[in-house]
């Protein structure tokens, strides 16, 4: 083969790498790089983060004395959540063989509710987000770190195959928006990458606390689909995997979000 | 491989959501006209309607219809924000014939797979897990379709 034959491969193989790379992996930024100044200023501000309010709700059931038993999440963890490792809940969701697979932080927490003798709360009660608002939030400013070896593995492949379908009757699927086309303009919204550090995340467009597969079901009805049940599978395999895109962002909870 | 045996099996590609459809979405409704694919462009009106160029310049702005805006840039005055998605549209139609514009509106994956853009008149049956309101039916009406391709055949 000739030198100009070689050289022709070389130069066209980095071309080739250069101009596919931003699809394939780009680099990892949070919501908090596409939403307006003045949503940015907002989440800033604790007085002015809608966010925060969930935060202290989810704090005085934290300290709350349960009925019957007279004992509170705080006397394990602390008041306020004081022995909790930020570095653990940065972690979530968790594999755990012994509770199903899956552990997301609302399930912890209502698994410790019944260690407490108090009652479980149904998946995304408003007490339950808030409690989830105000352990995420001890963890501000912690880098995601989602396991994706050991178990995880095989989880994370059948998550990211559901981002990459197409659901509902606008037929397009998460990949299509949030790691084809981030930093365009639908209307008047910048699309984001779809991370999910900053969740709970303070909707502007709802006015609502929304957690992670909250989001992914309001996006999914958007989409004209039938969303992901609260408890099925898919929610976790999908909330499981975007969370895991995430590894090494902030945590913002509670960001404030379009 | 020839290019026609590349484009067959993209085609197939696009068809593979069929075997993830559900019993409820099966059955092709009644008023649901079918469509002729030829040379990357659909020649025949849907349903051989005549499209109202009027009306489909109020589709492509509503946001509860077309909602084209969303992701394309229209001539369209008083229109505070543009998606930036899709390829403007001004002057679309000097770029494409009528038929080529119907197969884009109609069910552009035909013509690329993986493309974003909904086919606003795609076949019922292929669409995944559609919410309650919307199985069986299609994004637009045979005739807000031809509505919407008579207006943008103006966009010269």
């Amino acid at each position: 083969m000739s030198i100009i034959k070689q050289s022709f491969i070389l130069l066209s193989s980095i071309l080739l790498a250069i101009t596919a790379c931003p699809l394939l992996a780009e680099e990892a930024k949070s919501g908090y790089e596409y939403i307006k100044p003045a949503t940015r200023a907002m989440q800033d501000d604790d007085f002015e983060n809608p966010g925060m309010l969930s935060v202290e709700r989810g704090q005085e059931l934290f300290n709350e004395k349960q009925d019957g038993t007279g004992k509170a999440c705080s006397d394990c963890h602390g008041a306020d959540a004081r022995e909790m490792d930020p570095k653990s809940i940065a972690r979530y969701p968790v594999y755990d063989e012994n509770r199903g697979g899956i552990v997301t932080l609302q399930k912890s927490i209502n698994y410790c509710r019944n260690n407490i003798g108090s009652k479980a709360l149904p998946t995304n009660h408003p007490d339950l987000v808030a409690l989830e608002t105000f352990v995420r939030n001890r963890a501000h400013g912690e880098a995601v770190n989602v396991q994706v070896d050991g178990p995880m593995a095989a989880l994370l492949e059948k998550g990211e195959k559901i981002y990459q379908t197409r659901y509902g009757l606008i037929d397009m699927s998460c990949s299509h928006c949030h790691s084809l086309y981030p930093g365009q303009m639908i209307r008047g919204q910048k699309i984001s990458q779809g991370q999910g550090n900053g969740f709970p995340a303070y909707r502007l467009d709802i006015g609502e606390i929304t957690n992670l597969h909250q989001r992914i079901q309001q996006c999914l009805t958007l989409m004209r689909a039938e969303p992901f049940d609260a408890d099925s599978e898919e929610i976790k395999l999908l909330g499981l995997y975007m969370m895991s895109r995430s590894n090494g962002l902030m945590i913002e909870t509670p960001a404030v979000r379009y | 491989m020839s290019l026609r045996t590349g484009q067959i099996i993209l085609l197939l590609v696009a068809l593979v959501p069929v075997t993830g459809m559900t019993e409820d979405t099966a059955a092709l409704p009644d008023h649901y006209c079918s469509w002729e694919v030829k040379d990357y462009a659909i020649e025949e009106p849907l349903c051989g309607l005549d499209g109202d160029a009027l009306r489909g310049k109020e589709i492509v702005s509503d946001s509860g219809l077309g909602n084209c805006l969303a992701c394309h840039q229209l001539p369209i005055p008083g229109i505070e924000a543009y998606g930036t998605i899709g390829p403007p549209l001004q002057g679309i139609a000097s770029r494409f014939t009528e038929a080529q514009i119907r197969i884009r509106i109609v069910d552009t994956r035909n013509i690329n797979p993986m493309s974003i853009m909904p086919g606003f008149y795609r076949d019922p049956r292929l669409i995944n897990r559609p919410g309650k309101p919307y199985r069986g039916k299609t994004f637009l009406t045979a005739q807000q379709v031809e509505d919407v391709i008579a207006y943008l055949v103006t966009l010269k």
